[in-house]
């Protein structure tokens, strides 16, 4: 007992130091690298508003500024006047709705078009034409029809959120391998059946990049809509903070914004690994 | 060359253990663009029994993948019909499994799901626990009890194939096409996984067609080498009767004279061929 005991703790030191032998390479890589790179970002940030302060705070005084906003991200003090974290939420909810409606939509017409000739011959001219229109050229459109300016943002985010992710449908299901098509054949599985069992999930890594796409797009679109429409929302707060000519709340939006962006990138790659169980492919 | 003679439309079950699946008179045409057409396979006939092993072998691209093809009904003869146990194939079938010779196994699926979907297609009147120990049986029989919740990707390539053959038999298909089953291994692996198709196959016989260009396979596994002569116009050249009993042993037809008789027979032939195209 006392013999086992002793082993186990061997066990557990030479665990120990094994894992600390690796540490610094991983550290290096993982930690140190990265971090030079925000620093030399800061220090140029730094150096530029030193130079020239009657052009933007330096980093410092951009957090003294938003100690505030970033201590209370939720607090909400009367109508319009919410922190950031609601800010943020309101924002993701209509990339969300949008680009959620975009995928239902874009994915079935993005099958079509893969797997009928007539289709493809029909849908693709129309979508090389309105792929390259900035989405924000459908924004008077969508407030004439809706008259509001919440739903009519949604409208822009599924406009936008459609073309990555029908062209990326679209081409996994036209490269689906004949070699799994040729299986289901032998095995005289019936086609509607090929659809769910084989061509479906031989070209889920394709619709997931195009949805990773449309998702990046619909984050970029949001904050140039709310710019434009108001409202509660992150790029109004930019546009508002601008207006106020309170740049280190901009510095802050552009932070947060930028980490939203990579962290919805983050959570479709890892809902792809989940439902594909294949490693997702680097966008 | 055997002719077949008899009327095939009227070909009953009960004498067709010598002419279970009769291929007659296949022909298979690409058009060209200027108009032509590129003629692959010229007037095959060819009778296989019940319980017969053979192969087909020639050089690349003399069609031997596209009779195989025919035989499966994944590609239809221009001209020409072929008749399983009496009737006409039009059609994939799953009486007429394939075992591909890149495994086709599907990525998304580990090795259980993979020939669990052919069980789930072929063999829909079984309640779920049978399949399942039909899936198992399978899975045992490759030995891979160990590899059955790993995806393909973590697969080896002899691994890959013994999981394309499980699924393949899972089905119980009245005949077993392979396209180059081993094509695409090493050496060692090559061995090894005929010698364990060998052995299920010794278990329980049933009609195999093998494509594969290596004389060596051909002698060791099959009763007969169909050999082909070169395309375009690819024709059945000579048919090779091997005339040893299972089970059989490797190293004993090895040093058996007529295996090299045989074998030579058979490099010679391919020879001639080779030289013709020239």
């Amino acid at each position: 007992m006392l013999l086992q005991f002793s082993i186990q703790i061997i066990l557990v030191a030479a665990q120990a130091t094994w894992r600390r032998s690796l540490r610094p390479a991983l550290v290096r890589d993982s930690v140190l690298l990265p971090l030079l790179g925000f620093a030399g970002l800061i220090f140029l940030w730094w150096a530029i508003a030193s130079f020239r302060s009657e052009l933007m705070p330096t980093p410092w005084q951009a957090l003294v500024a938003n100690l505030d906003y970033i201590l209370h991200p939720f607090y909400r003090r009367g109508p319009g006047n919410l922190g950031i974290g609601w800010l943020l939420a309101a924002s993701l909810r209509r990339v969300l709705i949008g680009f959620g409606l975009g995928a239902l939509v874009a994915i079935p017409i993005g099958f079509l078009i893969g797997m009928s000739r007539q289709a493809m011959l029909a849908l693709n001219p129309v979508i090389q034409i309105l792929k390259p229109v900035s989405p924000l050229a459908w924004l008077p459109i969508a407030l004439t029809i809706f008259n509001l300016a919440n739903p009519s943002a949604i409208f822009v985010i599924f406009i936008t959120s459609l073309w990555p992710t029908i062209i990326n449908t679209a081409l996994g299901v036209s490269s689906v391998s004949k070699d799994y098509i040729d299986v289901a054949r032998v095995l005289e599985m019936p086609r509607w059946r090929q659809v769910f069992k084989i061509i479906l999930p031989a070209s889920l890594p394709y619709i997931f990049t195009g949805l990773r796409i449309s998702l990046g797009i619909a984050w970029l679109v949001i904050v140039a809509v709310e710019m434009l429409t108001g409202g509660i929302g992150i790029g109004f707060f930019v546009w508002d903070s601008w207006n106020r000519l309170n740049l280190s709340s901009v510095f802050l939006a552009v932070i947060v914004i930028g980490i939203t962006g990579l962290v919805l990138d983050y959570i479709v790659g890892k809902i792809q690994v989940w439902v594909t169980h294949r490693p997702a492919s680097q966008t | 060359m055997i002719k077949p003679t008899a009327n095939f439309a009227n070909v009953q079950t009960a004498n067709s253990s010598k002419e279970f699946l009769v291929i007659e008179n296949v022909t298979k045409a690409y058009p060209k663009p200027n108009g032509d057409e590129t003629v692959v396979l010229d007037d095959i006939n060819l009778t296989i029994g019940e319980n017969e092993y053979i192969s087909i072998i020639g050089h690349s691209g003399c069609g031997k993948s596209t009779l195989l093809k025919i035989v499966s009904g994944l590609e239809r003869a221009t001209s020409g019909s072929i008749w399983l146990d009496g009737r006409e194939i039009r059609k994939p079938g799953a009486e007429r499994m394939m075992v591909f010779q890149h495994y086709s196994l599907l990525p998304w699926l580990t090795v259980r799901e993979n020939i669990r979907l052919a069980v789930d297609e072929v063999l829909d009147h079984l309640t779920p626990a049978d399949k399942r120990r039909v899936v198992d049986e399978h899975i045992a029989m490759v030995n891979l009890n160990a590899a059955s919740e790993k995806y393909p990707d973590e697969l080896s390539g002899g691994m890959k194939q013994r999981v394309g053959i499980a699924r393949a038999l899972a089905i119980r298909p009245k005949m077993l096409l392979m396209d180059e089953p081993f094509g695409a291994l090493d050496a060692l692996t090559r061995g090894r996984l005929q010698r364990q198709v060998l052995d299920i196959w010794e278990n329980q016989r049933q009609a195999v067609m093998m494509v594969t260009h290596d004389v060596d396979e051909a002698l060791y596994m099959s009763d007969r080498i169909i050999m082909m002569t070169n395309g375009p116009h690819a024709k059945i050249g000579e048919i090779l009767e091997v005339p040893f009993s299972h089970p059989r042993n490797l190293k004993e037809l090895r040093e058996l004279p007529i295996y090299y008789e045989l074998r030579n027979h058979a490099l010679n032939f391919l020879d001639r061929n080779f030289s013709q195209d020239e």
